[in-house]
């Protein structure tokens, strides 16, 4: 009775919370293979040392990433800059310090001990943590359980948005504010693009942001391809990574212990077999 | 212990003798340690070993956790971020810490669920069903604490959602939540207090655990029959039970280990999958989430509070009745605790003379709608409340009351129980012998 009862409860929850969360998005976000989904998915080097480009690049003139150090791009797992390269890299960008100048503050080469600068733009919101802060957590599509197998739609998300600059709907003033993008879906509307229900016609919304990228907005090193689709999944996969530095060990950590308990439970299962054998041998003799 | 017979322990060496004489702790713990168990318990008899693991697990990693944390409106956030890079290990330990709640409340539901079908409520475990639910509130309360320490988006509006139900007493709320955050807004005093009581209840809780241990020792345990351990004499109860130790110590061991390794795959490979992403934006007094939802284990209680709006009978009835008094708020607010406290009176609410569900046939039918229900109303509880959700939710929460107002003590005078076995170890013997094996694989439609 009971095991029936859990096994029901257990399908249950695993469907009904894929969906719980999803209500309410009705913007298309399309689902990327991203080398770090699933439970072996790790970064790809070169893919965030081709996103922190893009990054340094185009995005930092208007967003920081506050909670990211510099010593971090060294990171074993990371963007893994040689070490003289990170400092190279950090001593490029100008840090405030608040106790230089007699305590008054001054700029200065950052060191690799120190962070990332808040962005140069109040409006543009701070990139180390968007990753996780825009992810669906029950995975862009359907049940909870694609989470661990096609990532947590937070990449997805903000591939999606960097690519998802259209030509506005004829139906849209030409002076109304922000760029039409069809992934975000909490910018501004128009009331001209709504139906006599107020219901949107067009997916997505208008959002503050020009469109940061455009076709060879950056040249790579590897001579890799820098059309818009390509910098957007790069920089998101980055952005992932600033997000969830320490992605790589955890997952090392998850299979460790996962393989340890495995272990541990046959070995407990068979002391419990061997343990309860007399007694139930016994009851058998009984009856 | 239990009034069940059995051996007490002797101090052998010079040692033992000279310590028993003084604290006899030896005793107590080879009493704790060598209870004896009816040998017929089921797998649904593991969950309180884990819940004592996972407290112990939270414990240990939230102490861990305070050392780096720092609880000011400024800088709790940064100083998760701290944590989940800097600290050496910091991301492992904020993620078990994290889902360690979720595990927690997993266990804790499976616990009252076993209790629910079994009896174990019933005379004489009565006490250790009210110590249960105290614990099982001062965990709610532990877990809603926990949540605001992150200071995300999600923590700091659900404080305020939460703490508004406070609010909606009538005359005295808005000085209660007032007092609650220590201002008339969620800020600074509200975050300082939180951390101290988020640090202080689970102490209390270990506590009332071992209340609680001690309470089922005094009676025994309940078990799958609900027949009791037979207490004439020692041989006889020895036939109805094994000690403690090993037999169960080894079997809740393997069940823990099991599931500590799904507990494990989670942390390891989908750690943020029972939380908000919302909680990973700093919280800003300015922007308000579309949607504040509690975390999933708050979620069927969540739905009973919003099922009842000003649109229900009952809601408009007792608003006319009080003058206004009891409004939709409040009464959703009545509601949700309500629900719980109907829980804490079942011992005295269920009138059936038969302990344990399996020899209730309908019972048992009335109690899978409840373990559906409460799917249903967490499911309702993470839904917006509009359209159709709050109607399934109100069908839910009436269902809820229904079966603990209604349906059980109604059932305990109009059903007909079957015959439970006359002792454990006929239970234990028909389930482990050669005819059950038998029988098992024939799946008698007579039956």
């Amino acid at each position: 009775m009971f095991r029936k009862l859990t096994l029901t409860a257990a399908t249950i929850l695993g469907l009904a919370s894929g969906s719980a969360y999803a209500a309410g998005s009705e913007v298309h976000v399309e689902d990327f293979d991203f080398s770090f989904e699933g439970a072996f998915g790790s970064y790809d080097t070169n893919q965030l040392q081709r996103g922190l480009q893009i990054y340094t690049e185009i995005c930092s003139s208007c967003h920081g990433l506050k909670y990211v150090s510099f010593r971090n791009l060294h990171d074993e797992g990371g963007p893994s800059l040689p070490e003289d390269q990170m400092r190279a890299y950090s001593a490029n960008i100008e840090v405030f310090d608040p106790a230089l100048f007699d305590g008054e503050g001054d700029y200065r080469p950052a060191t690799p001990a120190d962070r990332f600068p808040e962005g140069g733009d109040p409006n543009a919101p701070d990139l180390s943590l968007m990753a996780k802060a825009r992810a669906g957590f029950h995975g862009p599509y359907g049940t909870g359980i694609n989470q661990l197998m096609r990532g947590m739609g937070g990449p997805e998300y903000i591939a999606s948005l960097l690519d998802g600059y259209h030509e506005a709907p004829s139906c849209a003033p030409e002076d109304f504010d922000g760029y039409y993008n069809t992934v975000f879906a909490s910018g501004g509307y128009p009331d001209e693009c709504k139906d006599d229900h107020g219901a949107h016609m067009y997916p997505g919304s208008w959002i503050s942001m020009a469109p940061p990228l455009y076709d060879d907005a950056v040249e790579f090193n590897d001579g890799h391809a820098a059309d818009v689709e390509h910098m957007a999944q790069d920089v998101a996969a980055f952005l992932m990574w600033t997000a969830e530095p320490k992605m790589n060990a955890r997952k090392q950590a998850g299979l460790t212990g996962v393989i340890f308990l495995v272990v541990l439970s046959v070995l407990l299962y068979l002391t419990n077999k061997r343990l309860w054998a007399p007694h139930k041998k016994a009851a058998k003799n009984k009856d | 212990m239990g009034g069940i017979p059995h051996d007490h322990y002797e101090p052998k060496t010079g040692a033992e003798k000279w310590l028993e004489s003084r604290l006899p702790i030896l005793g107590l713990l080879y009493g704790t340690l060598m209870i004896p168990t009816p040998k017929n318990l089921n797998w649904m008899w593991i969950w309180g070993i884990v819940l004592a693991f996972t407290l112990a697990l939270q414990i240990a990693t939230g102490v861990v956790l305070v050392m780096h944390y720092t609880p000011h409106v400024d800088m709790a956030f940064a100083s998760v971020e701290h944590i989940m890079r800097d600290v050496n290990g910091g991301h492992m330990i904020r993620y078990f810490h994290m889902n360690g709640a979720s595990l927690f409340f997993v266990a804790v539901y499976a616990h009252m669920f076993r209790g629910l079908y079994y009896g174990s409520y019933k005379a004489p475990r009565e006490i250790t069903w009210i110590i249960g639910m105290l614990i099982f509130l001062m965990m709610m309360g532990t877990g809603f604490l926990g949540y605001v320490l992150p200071w995300g988006q999600m923590s700091f509006h659900g404080t305020a959602v939460i703490t508004g139900l406070f609010g909606a007493i009538p005359f005295i709320g808005e000085s209660i939540q007032t007092w609650l955050l220590g201002a008339s807004a969620v800020g600074q005093p509200a975050l300082n207090r939180f951390f101290s009581l988020h640090y202080l209840l689970p102490f209390v809780i270990a506590a009332l655990v071992i209340v609680h241990i001690w309470a089922f020792h005094t009676t025994g345990n309940n078990n799958p029959t609900g027949v009791e351990v037979r207490r004439g004499s020692k041989e006889e109860a020895e036939k109805d039970t094994l000690p403690f130790w090993p037999y169960f110590v080894i079997k809740d061991l393997f069940a823990l280990a099991v599931i500590l390794a799904v507990f494990v795959a989670i942390v390891g490979f989908m750690p943020n999958f029972l939380g908000h992403p919302d909680n990973y934006i700093e919280a800003n007094a300015l922007v308000t989430p579309a949607h504040i939802v509690p975390e999933w284990y708050f979620l069927p209680f969540y739905a009973i509070l919003r099922a009842f709006d000003n649109t229900v009978w009952v809601v408009i009835f007792a608003d006319w009745i009080s003058f206004g008094i009891i409004d939709a708020k409040f009464f959703g607010v009545l509601a949700m605790f309500g629900a719980i406290a109907v829980m804490a009176l079942v011992p005295w609410l269920d009138t059936s003379s038969v302990r344990s569900g399996r020899y209730r046939p309908m019972f048992k039918w009335w109690f899978a709608i409840l373990c559906v229900d409460f799917i249903v109303l967490m499911w309702a509880g993470a839904m917006p409340a509009e359209g159709i959700y709050p109607i399934i939710a109100l069908i839910g929460a009436t269902y809820w009351f229904a079966y603990f107002l209604v349906i059980l003590p109604l059932l305990g005078v109009i059903e007909k129980p079957t015959t439970p076995p006359a002792t454990i170890e006929d239970d234990f013997n028909a389930h482990y012998g050669s005819k059950a094996a038998s029988d098992s694989s024939a799946a008698s439609p007579a039956e």
